[in-house]
């Protein structure tokens, strides 16, 4: 962007003792979990049956949940950053709700509308068509409690970048369609990465939602977390072991969409 | 509008929360003297009426709870966590205490609890027994096998021949009640003092192969208690008359 090189900008000196200490609480818990390992059954515990369940589990759910997240969310966040309804402020409140709400209370809600005493339910239940206790369930709850975070992502890029470009493509006689493919789509993108691995990261520790709503069950709806807490209760090498494979996925997730991606400059 | 009126509105909110949280945070009577229990969330019920007795009976006690399941306050025990009196739902868990070192002496086994069939308010599906439970498109929850009554649903499982096909397993007793209760499964499978807490909501179904799993509920003091004479008092009092009247009203048995 810039032409020439701007002079490096250091911040404060104040502000590194805080920052080592943000840093110090993020990282010594993890290094505590590291340090309770059991080197000589951590290789059985990893490819167990319960494990390798709940890992492929974990990363189908969260890959569907993202994708749902980005065809349902996506548009959410443009409708809420370009529409100009008096109600906008309220649909933008209510769009944080899950991240406010604690997750049990979100796979409550769920139950009490999807589950087959619930409206929804009960008719599902009619044609033969039971959500609780599905994979499908999970990937639900995993949705309503990690799609915000892409919401809100997109939604404060494309309000920071105001609405110029998209003014100026529809005086040049683009339709909307055609505006939103070719103006707006490509100023989201730098939004996206970080917005992806955001709601993949919350949907793959989604944890009380779903097993409220899903309930738990090995390889149909124990996803890691799940299978983490219930192996904590007799075995807690085991759920360490298998907190590991969770870090291990979330590390990989954010190597691969790289660490540019993840700063929000595509 | 000004970023400066926004942060100064977000200061302003701020602010306020932190008075808010500052007038919360009340402070403890003095010379009044708190028992702190860890006990496990079945005997959550029959813990708190014994405690507002014991403390109509001894002004200036109090009994604090934290109620969860045995594994996770034993963990935290053996991590250093700092109370009076642990009552475990299994002994698995108590040894877990007393291995680590932490119990002030043997345990003692005050209660017994044993597992029953509920089913929604009517017993609509007219469930009689663990076989009912096996018929096919029967929606069945239970703990998974890793907690206390997952492991004796499954020593019931095997006494009556019934291997059963749960649609979810669940990590607590609670959890496996508040399915049924919800009106999102057909049977489950909880202890007797869980049905007995739910009455009204849920119908309770025994059979006989419960016997075949009984539970022990031991108690222990701790050692670095922060109230132990207190504490001694309302150990004898669960295991006193009392105790043993309260206790079996809510279903439990007697060791």
């Amino acid at each position: 962007m810039t032409g020439r090189r701007a002079p490096a900008v250091r911040p404060p000196r104040a502000l590194w003792v805080p920052a080592v200490l943000a840093l110090a609480l993020i990282v010594l818990p993890v290094l505590g979990l590291l340090g309770r390992i059991d080197p000589v059954r951590l290789p059985g515990l990893l490819t167990g049956p319960a494990a390798l369940d709940a890992l492929g589990l974990s990363v189908r759910t969260s890959l569907l949940a993202t994708l749902l997240s980005l065809l349902l969310g996506g548009p959410l966040a443009v409708v809420l950053a370009r529409a100009r309804w008096r109600g906008l402020r309220v649909v933008r409140a209510v769009v944080l709700l899950p991240l406010v709400l604690p997750p049990v209370v979100g796979g409550l809600a769920l139950l009490y509308l999807l589950g087959r005493t619930g409206p929804v339910g009960g008719v599902l239940d009619l044609v033969g068509l039971r959500l609780p206790y599905t994979t499908a369930a999970v990937v639900l709850a995993q949705t309503f409690v990690a799609m915000p975070f892409l919401v809100v992502g997109l939604e404060g890029a494309l309000r920071s970048a105001d609405d110029r470009y998209e003014q100026v493509a529809a005086t040049l006689g683009a339709g909307p369609w055609r505006t939103f493919r070719r103006v707006t789509v490509p100023l989201l993108l730098p939004a996206l990465g970080s917005g992806v691995v955001l709601t993949f990261a919350r949907a793959l520790g989604e944890f009380g939602a779903t097993i409220t709503f899903a309930g738990s069950l090995q390889g149909v709806t124990r996803t890691l977390p799940l299978a983490v807490y219930t192996t904590a209760q007799s075995d807690v090498d085991a759920a360490v072991a298998m907190s590991l494979l969770l870090i291990a996925l979330a590390l990989l997730v954010i190597g691969l969409a790289g660490t540019k991606a993840v700063e929000g400059r595509g | 509008m000004g970023r400066r009126r926004i942060f100064g509105r977000s200061a302003a909110a701020l602010a306020g929360l932190v008075l808010l949280a500052g007038c919360s945070a009340g402070g403890q009577a003095h010379g009044e003297r708190t028992v702190t229990v860890l006990a496990a969330a079945s005997l959550t019920e029959s813990f708190d009426e014994l405690a507002g007795r014991f403390s109509a009976e001894n002004p200036g006690v109090r009994v604090n709870f934290d109620y969860a399941g045995s594994s996770t306050l034993a963990e935290q025990l053996a991590q250093g966590r700092r109370a009076d009196l642990f009552a475990s739902a299994d002994e698995k868990n108590m040894a877990k205490v007393t291995g680590s070192g932490v119990a002030a002496g043997p345990p003692q086994t005050f209660a017994t609890n044993k597992l029953a069939i509920v089913v929604p308010e009517g017993n609509p599906d007219h469930v009689g027994s663990l076989a009912d439970l096996a018929a096919p498109g029967r929606v069945v929850v239970q703990c998974a096998p890793q907690v206390p009554c997952g492991s004796a649903a499954r020593t019931a499982e095997q006494a009556a021949g019934v291997p059963l096909r749960p649609a979810s397993e669940e990590n607590d007793v609670k959890a496996v009640l508040r399915k049924v209760t919800a009106g999102e499964a057909d049977a489950g499978l909880v202890y007797v003092t869980d049905a007995r807490a739910a009455a009204g909501q849920v119908d309770e179904v025994d059979f006989p192969q419960a016997d075949r799993a009984i539970n022990d509920y031991p108690v222990v003091a701790l050692k670095d208690a922060p109230e132990p004479e207190a504490a001694a008092k309302f150990l004898a009092y669960v295991r006193g008359p009392v105790g043993r009247e309260v206790l079996a009203r809510h279903g439990f048995g007697t060791p």
